[in-house]
């Protein structure tokens, strides 16, 4: 079951739906039928996304396609080396449909500090996954930053081999009017020692939904694994749906494994606090919300992304305002 | 300067305010003592105007102008400023930024330009220095991670800076070990000005040892039940509210 092959083969019955486990929170069958058209055939890749490259950072602009689309494109980082990834996921018009698959493969010792911007239209479904492979002493950093679509989904899968290599996989969703934001992580540690740490934070306002699916492994032999995981969020409407599923698969010895979530509102004593001193309730609710998703952003570690993160979050957060 | 006229206040359904009436002149400090339950609280968030204070009569005015028509941020744009019990911790949002923010938000409502950034630090330094403060402090999520009294010194940081005309000090005490009441009571009176109004609500007489008050009231179920000059207070200490309480 999945989006991809429904698309290539143009057969609804592939969907993945809310019987499908992994997807009950991001149905896919409900609203994609009929399914869309291919918007053009090309080897069956449909699109493929522009790259540049800004001083340091390589970016991978990805277009909306018109109708349906779906493109596979994989990054090597060869041994030692050292890449910042830009993602950029741009809106189109109307009800497309995109699929993207980006794996990743980290040489020895290489490492990949990647961002993700994710930017879909309203009526788009949209799904984005990227299995990614570490080798030994390789480093990993990501951050997605979504703003929803009518259905999207952000999935990372990891295959953490311990042995010094390093993940950290942090998220954060902002959403308003109907859209809904999927951000879904496996993560699998299968060889000793291997440490990563997840900071995932929402906030969904109007009739949005986020969803959080956040699964860690820790394979047979993967001793002292030190694995944490956090997903918070702030519904900001009554009519807001947050559905979180953190899970901990363990079968080694001598882990350390964590896992954390909470779903609340906005904190009415640190509201008051603030409109006490002067500052307007609306301006105060936003202040309060980029500050919470802010501690994302500002665990990003290299100046660049962040700074792109930054003003893709104060985007969006213009959009809260309403 | 402030002017409360038999205000009637419930909180969920509940009358807790019964007709209070206070006047509190410019250039003076009046306290407000009161045992637990008496409304001391109600009234501080009723001036400030927190939601689910409902004001069912009376009135409260700040210099002529009808306080309860406006909502928190446009009292605190007008001058009135409460200087919480628990300070809340705010992660993520610099102590400076904060103020900063607040400052440009008030003279806004006012119609004033913003202060530059140059300006406002030039302030922030000297106001820090004169109460002995680390900048570092300020550059922190507002609050995170403080002390009692280091809480307590920020908001004295925050009222030297934003310059209210009427400061509501809600249980300032509560936390404070004795160096911490120093040093944020003289804060306080740092801020005594011919124009400005200072209410200090307390439960003990010991602040007002620090802040020595020019009038004194008994604040019980609801009511002021007696006022007078600071010898109230050590009245108050010797024997206790329980002859208010009766007597309400």
């Amino acid at each position: 079951m999945s989006l991809r092959e429904a698309l290539l083969t143009h057969n609804a019955d592939l969907l993945p739906g809310r019987r499908d486990e992994d997807w009950r929170w991001t149905d896919l069958r409900g609203v994609l039928r009929p399914l869309p058209d291919m918007s053009t055939d090309l080897q069956g890749l449909t699109s493929r996304p522009d790259i540049e490259v800004l001083p340091g950072v390589i970016v991978r602009r990805h277009a909306a396609p018109v109708a349906g689309g779906v493109s596979d494109i994989e990054l090597v980082v060869a041994r030692g080396e050292v890449v910042l990834l830009l993602d950029a996921f741009e809106a189109g018009e109307g009800a497309y449909v995109r699929d993207a698959a980006l794996p990743i493969r980290l040489e020895e010792g290489a490492s990949l500090t990647r961002l993700v911007l994710a930017e879909d239209g309203a009526d788009a479904v949209s799904v984005i996954c990227s299995d990614v492979s570490l080798a030994a002493g390789a480093t990993f950093h990501q951050t997605v930053i979504a703003s929803g679509a009518r259905r999207q989904r952000i999935e990372t899968r990891v295959t953490h081999p311990g042995q010094g290599a390093s993940v950290r996989l942090d998220g954060a969703y902002l959403l308003s009017g109907k859209r809904h934001a999927d951000q879904t992580t496996r993560l699998d540690h299968t060889g000793p020692g291997g440490e990563s740490r997840q900071l995932v934070r929402g906030v969904a306002a109007d009739q949005s939904r986020g969803v959080f699916q956040g699964r860690i492994i820790v394979r047979e032999g993967a001793d002292g694994a030190d694995a944490r995981l956090t997903h918070n969020a702030l519904m900001l409407s009554e009519k807001a749906e947050i559905d979180a599923k953190p899970e901990l698969e363990i079968y080694a010895d001598d882990v350390a494994c964590a896992h954390g979530n909470t779903v609340g509102a906005l904190d009415e004593e640190a509201l008051f606090y603030a409109c006490a001193r002067g500052i307007p309730a609306p301006e105060a609710r936003l202040m309060l919300i980029e500050a919470f998703i802010g501690e994302i952003v500002e665990r990003i570690d290299e100046a660049v992304l962040q700074a792109l993160a930054r003003s893709f979050v104060a985007t969006r957060l213009e959009a809260l305002r309403g | 300067m402030l002017d409360i006229q038999n205000l009637q206040v419930c909180v969920a359904d509940k009358p807790i305010i019964k007709g209070l009436s206070l006047q509190v002149p410019a250039g003076e400090v009046h306290a407000i003592m009161g045992p637990n339950g008496a409304g001391k609280s109600t009234l501080s968030y009723t001036l400030a105007g927190r939601n689910g204070y409902e004001v069912s009569g009376g009135s409260a005015t700040l210099n002529g102008e009808d306080l309860l028509a406006l909502d928190a941020s446009a009292r605190a744009a007008r001058g009135v400023f409460l200087s919480f019990q628990y300070p809340l911790e705010i992660p993520g949002v610099p102590a400076l930024t904060f103020v900063r923010t607040a400052m440009n938000a008030q003279r806004k409502a006012r119609g004033e330009p913003e202060i530059s950034a140059p300006d406002f630090l030039k302030r922030a330094r000297a106001v820090a220095a004169s109460l002995k403060m680390d900048m570092n402090m300020l550059k922190r999520g507002l609050n995170v991670g403080f002390s009692g009294g280091e809480k307590k010194r920020m908001e004295i940081f925050q009222m030297a800076m934003l310059e209210p005309r009427l400061l509501i000090l809600d249980e300032t005490d509560s936390g404070l070990d004795i160096d911490a009441l120093k040093i944020v009571s003289e804060g306080v009176n740092a801020l005594r000005a011919p124009d400005r109004a200072m209410l200090v609500i307390t439960h003990y007489q010991r602040l007002l040892d620090y802040i020595r008050p020019d009038r004194v009231h008994v604040l019980a179920a609801g009511r002021i039940v007696a006022s007078g000059g600071p010898e109230l207070a050590q009245q108050l200490e010797r024997e206790g509210y329980e002859k208010y309480e009766t007597a309400a």
